[in-house]
């Protein structure tokens, strides 16, 4: 709630912050267009839907293209965040919490009753909102709209009118500038546009976001979806190939050239939402140790459940499938066992890597990385060795798949992970759920060249930098002891640098030499007294 | 076990508790009057503009002290008896130390103007004073306008603030230029320039002759001394400097001048008693070119750092380095490394080279021997440079055409900004030719 002492008995808002006419103006044109979806959603049905739609997307635009300029053209470049600990929405206030349950319930629609958004179930005509989305996805990809498709189309615009938004906010800043101009160019190109043309040029391809990597795209190795590539040529078996590579061997190599930003903040699609429409929300995530601890360990529980979901699933693909009451046994050139052993020797590989190189890096985080490991592998044995049918400790593949999907993929993802940007910061899924980020963060705690350095004495321990640090890192702790910042979970967006009042903080790519000093290096003082201060 | 008493929970009684805990077992206890836990002084304006919340200054969780057995006791210390080696709080109860640091930081000047401490005219200092301003200018239907007097670092932190709430401010500045005692005229033209674009009555080369009251003795307006021009206003802050706060130990054996006299070791004339920080001050004269008594957040720290291996019986020295600083004028960004003087105090062998840029809010002084050609210094405005390198180079006493001609290696801004370095030599090289 907010601190704000407030003696005046005025009735209207006492706000300090009023926003002005052009603002207000702004609002209503897009609250407007918003009531346009609203109404399509309570089965009002438009007569010329094509026209309504583009209304009420240019609306919203339109509103929030005014109202950021209002907000942030009118004043001198740097850093604007007046007020975001007073404004109710801002501060998990009443409108913050309304927000918050309007989203959650959005969410929960979406995933789970597509059927109240007016989704036409077998074969009959969309109604409500998703039949207003119809002519834009006829012109896009020639068929009907799903309800995915409005959700895309929404999200595509959030990103893009939100990214205008931060660009004004961070107009001195280009290292800001240009990672939400990328962010804004592959969610529109690869997550929106592209998927829909190659379903036009080859309508058996399955919806394919090519920047998205596993684990966080979980169903790229499903059984459907292998099965679609399968039956798409040599254009499906390229895309499978490309998934692959992409997990294993674009990604390390990027990560290591830039750490994980490259995705997470300057590709990643669930980052971009987060960065720009979810903007103001940043200060919401919590930095206390107990919230660090869960993060850890969620994380990582999620992404050992992940792989073993992932190889439970393959595997059972590779054996075979049930087909009208008949088991028919998989025929391809990869046998489940050379699968598994592959997987095996693969996870080995990278663990005793680890251990040998980089034990002492990760000092007490190695334990807990063993206990993952160990769970994996003997899940990997448990799915070797139960049986002809598809179980693993006695639990379907299927049913492990379809838990991951909802638990996961639904709720965390979705539900929580937007849903409760007002309450929990706006990367609460990427902080405490994202396997993609695990893994990206393990890469980049052990061999990135990426690190947040500090500027010598400078910092005053002010605290701006941890206050907008999405992913609840506690920069200042780093900083006020002169300390790198290598923390896995560092999504390199770089606004702590931007707030920092006194220039202490800098995101760079440098040589691994030297790139974690957990000592006090402050700078200023006697050189004699740090060496002592460090053998203590 | 030995008692270590600290008065005062700012960052240079925290420091000092937090070290002396890592280097022993001895009983730790802090004392303050302000707070309950440590917070950090340099973000109170933060909070007022709303871009921060009271508990997120707090550098460490409030678990912090408890898990590090320091103590913490919120009380007002009115006398020291160091025959007796107790303090004497406000509330009449006493404590015993064995070994006692005085770590009491600022208050706000007052030069004695009439109205000085009517409700409403404040100081920016401690977090009473960030209540108070909250309870005289919580918006701009309340505070009409705010009138700030003095002209330094926190007067501008204080009109960024008002500002931020869209109250109205005047700024009485007695300079003929905003801080230019302290920084070389280019620069402070630069930052006169940059609060007038953000429409701050910035009133140079003027004085406070008094403040008015109404009748619930509020403040009402104040009155200019060289015009005699009366301006009307609800708040007046007070921001001509702060002066060590130590008014309780006056009376007592501990030698004082401005502040608590202490040697290199940070010792005051009685044994056992010790004084850091704000409110310290350097026997003789300050070390190096420094002033004998330095109210900056990092010295506070490497006070803290020092004394805490004295304590611990490590006697050593207080040493800080190469001078060094930095600040923000609303949204332009400073760091000073090394010495540049503005006109008042140079000596008469620094010179300077002065580049800025078109857009007015980007600049660089760099100090030099005139003879020597030894760098001495740097002040930079909008460009963010590596403290580390301007060490270095001060240590190896470079002359200016190296520091120059290398200043990108210096260069700390954000990835992908533009550098402005190749001007800057440009505009250096054309300097000497028509030197």
């Amino acid at each position: 709630m907010s601190n704000k002492i407030n003696h005046s008995m005025s009735l209207a808002k006492p706000d300090a912050q009023d926003i002005s006419t052009k603002q207000k103006i702004a609002l209503a044109t897009g609250l407007v267009g918003l009531l346009i979806l609203v109404l399509a959603f309570f089965n009002i049905d438009f007569p010329n839907r094509a026209v309504f739609l583009a209304l009420s997307l240019g609306l919203i635009t339109v509103g929030t293209v005014v109202y950021s300029r209002d907000a942030y053209l009118t004043k001198l470049e740097g850093i604007k965040n007046d007020g975001v600990w007073f404004k109710s929405i801002s501060s998990r206030g009443v409108i913050g919490w309304a927000l918050g349950v309007v989203l959650t319930a959005f969410y929960i629609v979406l995933y789970f009753y597509p059927q109240f958004l007016g989704l036409g179930a077998n074969g009959s005509a969309n109604t409500g909102l998703i039949a207003l989305f119809d002519p834009l996805s006829n012109l896009l990809s020639g068929r009907n709209a799903s309800q995915w498709f409005v959700y895309g189309t929404l999200y595509t615009i959030a990103i893009a009118v939100f990214g205008y938004k931060f660009i004004l906010k961070y107009r001195h800043n280009k290292y800001q500038q240009l990672r939400t101009v990328s962010v804004i160019f592959f969610q529109l190109g690869f997550a929106y546009l592209i998927p829909e043309f190659m379903y036009v040029m080859n309508s058996d391809l399955p919806y394919y976001d090519l920047k998205s990597v596993w684990p966080l795209n979980y169903y790229l190795f499903q059984d459907y979806h292998l099965n679609q590539f399968l039956g798409a040529g040599n254009i499906g078996i390229a895309l499978i190939i490309f998934g692959i590579v992409s997990t294993l061997v674009i990604t390390p190599i990027l990560t290591y050239k830039y750490g994980k930003r490259w995705y997470c903040s300057w590709v990643c699609g669930c980052g971009g939402l987060a960065e720009t429409a979810g903007d103001s929300f940043r200060q919401l995530s919590s930095k206390k140790m107990s919230a660090w601890k869960l993060e850890r360990w969620l994380i990582h529980t999620v992404l050992v459940f992940s792989v073993i979901m992932t190889v439970a699933v393959v595997s059972s693909f590779l054996k075979g499938s049930w087909q009208d009451g008949v088991f028919v046994e998989g025929n391809y050139w990869l046998s489940n066992e050379g699968f598994l052993i592959a997987i095996g020797v693969l996870l080995t590989i990278v663990f005793v890597g680890v251990m040998v190189f980089k034990r002492n890096e990760l000092g007490k985080d190695a334990r807990y990385g063993a206990i993952g490991y160990a769970i994996v592998i003997l899940s990997l044995f448990a799915i070797y060795f139960t049986g002809t049918n598809e179980e693993i400790f006695f639990i379907k593949s299927s049913t492990l798949k379809t838990a991951y999907g909802f638990y996961i993929g639904s709720i965390f993802s979705g539900v929580i992970g937007t849903g409760f940007y007002p309450i929990l910061g706006n990367r609460s899924w990427c902080r405490f759920g994202c396997p993609m980020a695990a893994i990206l963060g393990f890469q980049q705690r052990l061999f990135s060249r990426f690190r947040i350095t500090t500027n010598g004495g400078q910092c005053i321990s002010c605290g701006n930098c941890s206050n907008s640090c999405e992913m609840g890192i506690d920069v200042r702790a780093y900083a006020q002891k002169g300390e790198n910042i290598v923390r896995s979970s560092c999504v390199g967006c770089g606004v702590c640098s931007a707030v920092c009042p006194r220039g202490v903080l800098k995101l760079e790519n440098d040589s691994m030499d030297g790139r974690i000093n957990p000592t006090e290096v402050l700078l200023g003082n006697d050189v004699d007294l740090m060496d002592l201060l460090n053998k203590n | 076990m030995e008692h270590v008493v600290i008065i005062g929970n700012g960052i240079s009684g925290v420091t000092a508790a937090r070290h002396i805990r890592k280097n022993s077992d001895k009983k730790i206890t802090i004392i303050s009057a302000e707070t309950n836990h440590f917070f950090s002084r340099t973000a109170l304006m933060y909070i007022y503009m709303g871009h921060m919340k009271y508990e997120h200054t707090k550098p460490y969780e409030d678990y912090f002290w408890k898990k590090n057995r320091i103590e913490l006791k919120n009380a007002y210390v009115k006398t020291i008896d160091t025959n007796a080696k107790t303090l004497h709080f406000a509330e009449g109860d006493t404590l015993n130390y064995d070994k006692l640091v005085i770590a009491t930081g600022s208050k706000p000047n007052k030069f004695g103007w009439p109205g000085q401490d009517l409700e409403g005219a404040q100081g920016l200092y401690s977090k009473q004073d960030l209540d108070s301003l909250e309870r005289n200018a919580p918006n701009n239907k309340v505070c009409k306008r705010a009138v700030i007097v003095g002209g330094g670092l926190i007067g501008i932190e204080l009109a960024e603030m008002l500002n931020s709430r869209n109250i109205p401010v005047t700024f009485l500045v007695r300079e003929d230029s905003f801080w230019n005692g302290v920084l070389p005229e280019g620069e402070s033209a630069m930052i006169n320039r940059h609060i007038k674009n953000h429409h701050i009555d910035l009133r140079l080369g003027f004085n406070l002759k008094e403040i008015k009251a109404d009748d619930n003795g509020k403040v009402k307006s104040i009155v200019i001394t060289e015009t005699e021009e009366e301006i009307e206003c609800n708040v007046v802050g007070l921001t001509a400097g702060v002066a060590p706060n130590i008014s309780f130990i006056k009376d007592s054996r501990i030698e004082t001048n401005r502040g608590v006299l202490v040697n290199r070791h940070l010792e005051t004339n009685i044994p056992d008693v010790y004084a850091i920080g704000d409110c310290a001050e350097q026997r003789d004269s300050g070390i190096d070119q420094r002033r004998p008594i330095e109210a900056v957040w990092y010295t506070g720290r490497m006070m803290g750092e020092a004394l805490a291996q004295t304590i611990c019986g490590n006697r050593r020295e207080y040493k800080p380095g190469h001078w060094f600083n930095s600040a923000k004028f609303l949204d332009i960004e400073y760091q000073t490394y090394g010495w540049v003087y503005g006109e008042r105090g140079r000596p008469e062998y620094e010179k300077h080279f002065h580049w800025i840029h078109e857009d007015d809010t980007k600049c660089i002084t760099v100090a030099y021997h005139k003879d020597t050609k030894e760098f001495l210094g740097i002040n930079t405005f909008g460009i963010r440079m590596r403290h580390e390198t301007f060490d270095r180079w001060l240590t190896e006493k470079r002359d200016v055409d190296y520091v120059i001609t290398n200043l990108l290696e210096a260069n700390f801004d954000p990835e992908f900004y533009k550098h402005f370095e190749k001007d800057i030599l440009a505009a250096y090289k054309k300097n000497l030719q028509t030197a």
